[in-house]
């Protein structure tokens, strides 16, 4: 990870260079309008689609790489295709089916909510360097300490999770597999040691950055606040979204 | 469990968005009083220890396996406060670079994993700790705090999707079908969790947040074998600890009288507002003051939540009232909390 986050694409692309809290804010806004929107406006869902699809484009984020990390939604897809057969209410039968027809929209809803929410999402990970992600989450005044805090985490990670693999590289090269419930004290005492090795190396870390001058803020090198032009790119696409939006609000429209 | 955009209503997610934020800005404020000035480093370790544990997974039954929810281990090892703060930023970070869960939902996912598992876990610990002290007994509570806190986040989720969830279901059977479930998966974490504590006290006992009473008092002897017990080990302060006290130092229990008591009445509320009146007798004074609790509530929050369904369920009688109980609890103490906070004096000294 220290080379980019688990979905970040390197590029040049202007969304790529957009300041992290322009984009930050841009994604919330864009998901908020889209789960603020009535389930009823299959069109509505179309055009949010093809808002990101043109973020992709001009972002050259191939489609594959966000299908393959779109995986992440499968255990909620599961639960929207079980939500029309337990739900209540008025019942219709399909391919040999009975289905609950409210619980027919709520599956709707949330596949299409959740799909928007989760590729505009992979979009932020895939242009912004996580790093980059921090600061803008500070310039958008998150508390320093919890960006701090973030940030530790974000550039330890990598350290933690080798310490574990090395535990199970450790524990499978003796033989060991965990099969069933009595194996669970050995998975716990790795636990166990990997606590005190992740805290042991928190208190190693701390000195050292004492020793270091570290007096509870980090030096700032980021650059400077976001130019009106950025913002006004970053917000287009939550802008148009909320134009599409209004638009369904609007007596005589589609509907 | 990570919840995606769309499973709620737009009015709920802000709404769980503004809880979770209240909650973390109360927790950063603790978390100083638990690390001093090392919050920032070791909350960040720690939050790579608890997603590092999260892809730990461990057999439950032939075949199938789990990983943990860690709410309750991390309260138990590093302090509440620093568990939820570690949590709340594995979630932020799981959100913003993994694309898991939904940016919406965010506040959602914060409540219920972060929040509640360490609250409930803690409050049970706290107790459990209270009946039966000793080694066994903090392995004996950090069981039942893991055990209890994953069927209370997964019933405070069906609280919140029969509030502004966006799919009809019965509110009991879900509540029943969640209850079930995740009790199972309380278990495999109960074990791991209590094993995990046990594990690490057999090895650094100082470093158990929620094992600190147990440690033995300083003795000091002088030439002539007389002994006097130090009471109440001071605490590294800010400049013990800046020239590198180790926690061992951190033996005296420093939690007051109040925490325990605050907590435990916190959960005898919670019990009381939430289980006891389900069984509540159907006499008309109790329906009666029911029905205005539900009435205020419904009218206190018409502005949070455009479909609140208090009223539509106000006749149907034993779940919803108890439901309608622990809202208003958790309500009446967020609020006061987030009063009480903003009310005290600001410090003024930045870490």
């Amino acid at each position: 990870m220290s080379a980019g986050g688990p979905l970040y694409v390197p590029g040049g692309s202007p969304v790529h260079r957009l300041p992290p809290q322009c984009k930050l804010l841009a994604v919330l806004a864009f998901a908020i309008v889209v789960v603020a929107t009535p389930r009823e406006w299959f069109w509505a869902f179309g055009l949010y689609a093809g808002l990101l699809a043109a973020v992709a484009a001009v972002a050259r984020i191939r489609p594959g790489h966000i299908l393959r990390r779109m995986v992440i939604e499968v255990p909620f897809v599961l639960f929207a295709f079980l939500v029309p057969v337990v739900g209540t209410g008025e019942r219709t039968v399909l391919l040999g089916l009975s289905l609950s027809v409210p619980g027919l929209w709520a599956a709707w809803n949330i596949l299409a909510k959740a799909t928007l929410g989760v590729t505009a999402s992979i979009l932020l990970a895939s242009t912004t360097e996580p790093r980059d992600m921090l600061v803008g989450a500070q310039r958008l005044r998150v508390p320093d300490l919890l960006v701090q805090i973030a940030m530790f985490m974000l550039r330890y990670l990598d350290v933690i999770m080798d310490e574990m693999r090395r535990m199970r590289v450790a524990r499978e090269s003796r033989g060991f597999r965990a099969r069933d419930v009595r194996h669970i004290p050995v998975i716990a005492r790795s636990a166990g040691a990997l606590f005190i090795r992740s805290y042991e190396r928190g208190e190693r870390v701390h000195l050292a950055m004492l020793s270091r001058g570290y007096a509870g803020r980090m030096p700032m090198t980021h650059a400077g606040p976001a130019t009106a032009g950025q913002w006004g790119t970053a917000l287009a696409l939550p802008l148009a979204a909320l134009a599409v939006f209004l638009s369904g609000l609007l007596p005589g429209s589609v509907l | 469990m990570h919840v995606p955009d769309g499973f709620f209503t737009a009015a709920v997610s802000i709404s769980a968005g503004a809880v979770a934020a209240a909650g973390v800005a109360v927790c950063l404020r603790g978390a100083r009083r638990e690390l001093d000035d090392r919050t920032a480093p070791m909350a960040g370790l720690v939050a790579a220890f608890v997603f590092a544990v999260q892809m730990l997974n461990f057999p439950v039954a032939a075949g199938t396996s789990g990983h943990l929810l860690g709410g309750a281990l991390a309260a138990i090892l590093v302090g509440p406060y620093t568990g939820v703060l570690a949590i709340a930023v594995v979630l932020v970070v799981q959100a913003l670079f993994f694309a898991d869960g939904g940016l919406t939902a965010l506040g959602v996912n914060i409540v219920l994993m972060g929040l509640v598992t360490v609250l409930v876990g803690w409050a049970v610990f706290r107790l459990v700790t209270r009946v039966a002290p000793g080694r066994g007994g903090v392995t004996a509570a950090s069981f039942a705090a893991a055990l209890l806190s994953v069927p209370a986040s997964a019933l405070v989720f069906t609280l919140l999707f029969w509030l502004g969830g966006t799919a009809p279901i019965e509110i009991g059977t879900v509540a029943a079908a969640m209850t079930g479930v995740h009790v199972l998966i309380g278990i495999g974490e109960g074990l791991i969790t209590a094993l995990t504590v046990g594990a690490v006290l057999a090895v650094r006992p100082d470093l158990v947040h929620g094992a600190r009473g147990l440690a033995r008092p300083l003795v000091l002897r002088d030439a002539d074998g007389t002994g006097t017990v130090v009471q109440g080990a001071p605490e590294p302060t800010g400049t013990g600890a800046r020239t590198g006290a180790r926690t061992g130092a951190r033996t005296g229990a420093r939690t007051g009288a109040a925490r325990p008591f605050v907590l435990a009445a916190l959960g005898l509320t919670l019990l009381l507002a939430g289980v006891v009146s389900f069984f509540a007798s159907p006499d008309p004074d109790g329906l009666e003051s029911v029905a205005e609790e539900q009435g205020f509530l419904g009218q206190a929050t018409d502005h949070l939540f455009g479909g609140w369904p208090l009223g539509d369920y106000g006749e149907v009688g034993g779940i919803p009232v108890g439901v309608a109980g622990v809202i208003g609890v958790a309500l009446t103490l967020l609020v006061a909390a987030a009063v009480a906070y903003a009310a005290r004096g600001r410090d003024r000294t930045k870490v």
